[in-house]
């Protein structure tokens, strides 16, 4: 088992090596800033997944966890002039903290009314930051930007400081969700997801793991708003909109929900297209939804989902 | 062992458990039978902690469970497979069993180990040796043929070390041969754990060659209990439930 978490840590640290290699193949600055939005909804959609995939919780709502993210952070750095390590830590604790009263109460409800309760808290959040200008900026944002002061030696106001900070919590997040849905506590969500009713004749106060897993997405979720905000330089109602949560559901349909790194496969997708779309047309909008019906009606699965059912089948052919 | 006293349970105006007295030894062997509607899976689900009674007691040993939510019931060592296979489709056998031996050893949620804990596996193995599922152990379980998922479903309950077992129809949707490989096995089960184990059925034959007594329910209520004998030719039972065919001499 130890041997299993170390060939894990070599892979993690593999992918850091080559996200660091990266830029030396993609020079421009597209290609880093690219990576850093990667970076961001990366985790959201698979933090989101930890919900909807494994434990069987689907939540219109966790873009509420993105903007609190990105406001908790971009305000503590603003309004209280904290170092960046410590409002980072800080924002994890408000997170977790905001998760576990939303959660206690969403959790508790089944099916669509989980659904909706946490869209409309996240809709809540919103509304308080398009309310509470003097704080937020209302509609308009927080203006005159997050400060990025440097911490042990790393510099976040470099475009290149900022693309290794972004890759080395891509890499460090999805390594610590990979860990938890391997260990016996991501069983317990997959039995929840399965068959909660039976669970909880198994002994699981099953109430408890999921508030648990809320608890543990939200505070994903809102590492990736930071890191947005950290990118932007600001925070926006938007990143609370309704629309954010729709878009992480839309990259774990797009690259597999029953696939750790379909998110991740996914996030990849609806960014490109997001940045060739609109190159090419206005219509953006339709073109998404026109895309997302294909994957609904012809790609269930997901893209990653799908290859490695292919690939399963096919190494099932030749045994 | 198990001690049910005045126990009442209605759902809207329908009185589904109407003031079942009844007391199981431990390491017995007892049927529930009666007619569809007497209260049997509601008397199972009053136990279990599914719902919580309206009135009466329920002792297990000198301690009233009645009202207790189910994992706090299944803690204590009751353990139940239900009429239809209560299973994880996605998840092989290994891993629900795997699951089922966490959770009864309260590890279901650790965080910074990885699953299966080795700890857990000769606990899985001799479950699922136990019922039959060894050689299905890398099987999806929502694959399993549908015997091979009754079976799961009550390896799970053994899974978690019960002194008081509870299965509701273990041979429901079974074909002939399918049934008496099926209640053999959990006769088996039982003289090997000696474990006080309560089965509904509505298969008389299997009631009558295994069960030590019966309890026979109706409306709600208890109908009649004794040994196979004492139930076969009880009036009243034939007369609800039976019907001639199992009358002494004929069936």
């Amino acid at each position: 088992m130890r041997s299993t978490v170390w060939l894990d840590i070599v892979i993690a640290a593999a992918a850091m090596a080559v996200l660091l290699l990266l830029p030396l193949v993609f020079p421009g600055k597209a290609f880093s800033d690219f990576m850093i939005r990667l970076s961001a909804f990366a985790i959201f959609a698979t933090s989101l997944n930890l919900l909807v995939g494994y434990t069987g919780l689907v939540s219109f709502g966790h873009g509420l966890f993105y903007g609190l993210g990105a406001y908790s952070f971009a305000l503590m750095m603003q309004k209280l002039g904290t170092s960046i390590p410590v409002a980072f830590i800080a924002t994890v604790g408000v997170s977790a903290a905001v998760a576990t009263v939303v959660g206690a109460i969403c959790i508790r409800l089944k099916e669509i009314y989980f659904s909706f309760l946490t869209l409309a808290f996240q809709m809540l959040l919103h509304s308080v930051i398009i309310a509470w200008t003097p704080l937020t900026g209302g509609d308009q944002g927080l203006t005159g930007g997050v400060p990025r002061p440097p911490f042990l030696g790393i510099r976040l106001d470099d475009p290149q400081h900022l693309y290794i900070f972004c890759s080395a919590v891509l890499v460090v997040s999805l390594y610590i969700m990979w860990h938890l849905v391997r260990s016996p506590f991501g069983y317990t969500m997959r039995m929840i997801r399965d068959n909660p009713r039976r669970a909880e004749f198994l002994g699981v106060r099953v109430w408890r793991v999921r508030l648990l897993a809320f608890v543990v997405a939200g505070v994903f979720g809102s590492i990736g708003g930071l890191l947005m905000s950290l990118f932007v330089s600001s925070a926006y109602p938007d990143f609370a909109y309704w629309t954010v949560s729709g878009e992480a559901v839309f990259m774990i349909l797009m690259g597999g929900i029953s696939v750790f790194f379909g998110p991740l496969v996914g996030a990849v997708m609806l960014l490109l297209l997001n940045d060739v779309v609109t190159r090419v047309t206005e219509h953006y909008s339709l073109m998404l939804g026109i895309i997302i019906l294909c994957f609904a009606l012809g790609l269930r699965k997901g893209l990653l989902g799908f290859v490695l059912w292919a690939w399963e089948r096919r190494r099932a052919g030749a045994q | 062992m198990l001690t049910v006293e005045n126990l009442h349970k209605s759902f809207g105006g329908v009185n589904a458990i109407n003031g079942i007295d009844l007391k199981f030894d431990a390491g017995t062997l007892t049927a529930i039978i009666g007619p569809n509607g007497a209260g049997k899976t509601s008397f199972f689900n009053l136990i279990t902690g599914a719902f919580a009674p309206d009135q009466g007691r329920i002792l297990f040993g000198t301690d009233d469970i009645a009202g207790l939510s189910s994992p706090d019931i299944v803690k204590r060592g009751i353990g139940r497979a239900f009429q239809i296979a209560s299973i994880f489709p996605s998840l092989t056998v290994r891993e629900t069993i795997l699951g089922a031996v966490n959770a009864h050893r309260g590890w279901h949620t650790k965080l910074r180990r990885r699953f299966p804990l080795g700890e857990a596996n000769a606990q899985a193995d001799e479950v699922m040796e136990l019922v039959g599922l060894t050689a299905k152990a890398d099987k999806l379980s929502g694959n399993l043929s549908h015997g091979d998922q009754k079976l799961l479903d009550i390896a799970l309950a053994l899974a978690l070390e019960p002194r008081v077992l509870l299965l509701d129809e273990p041979t429901a949707g079974m074909g002939p041969e399918e049934r008496w490989q099926m209640i053999d096995t959990v006769h088996k089960l039982w003289q090997r754990k000696q474990m006080t184990l309560i089965f509904i059925e509505h298969d008389m034959d299997i009631v009558f060659k295994y069960a030590q007594t019966i309890r026979v329910l109706s409306y709600g209520a208890v109908l009649a209990e004794g040994k196979p004998d004492e139930i076969r030719n009880h009036p009243k039972v034939i007369e609800a439930y039976l019907g001639t065919a199992y009358e002494k001499g004929r069936g």
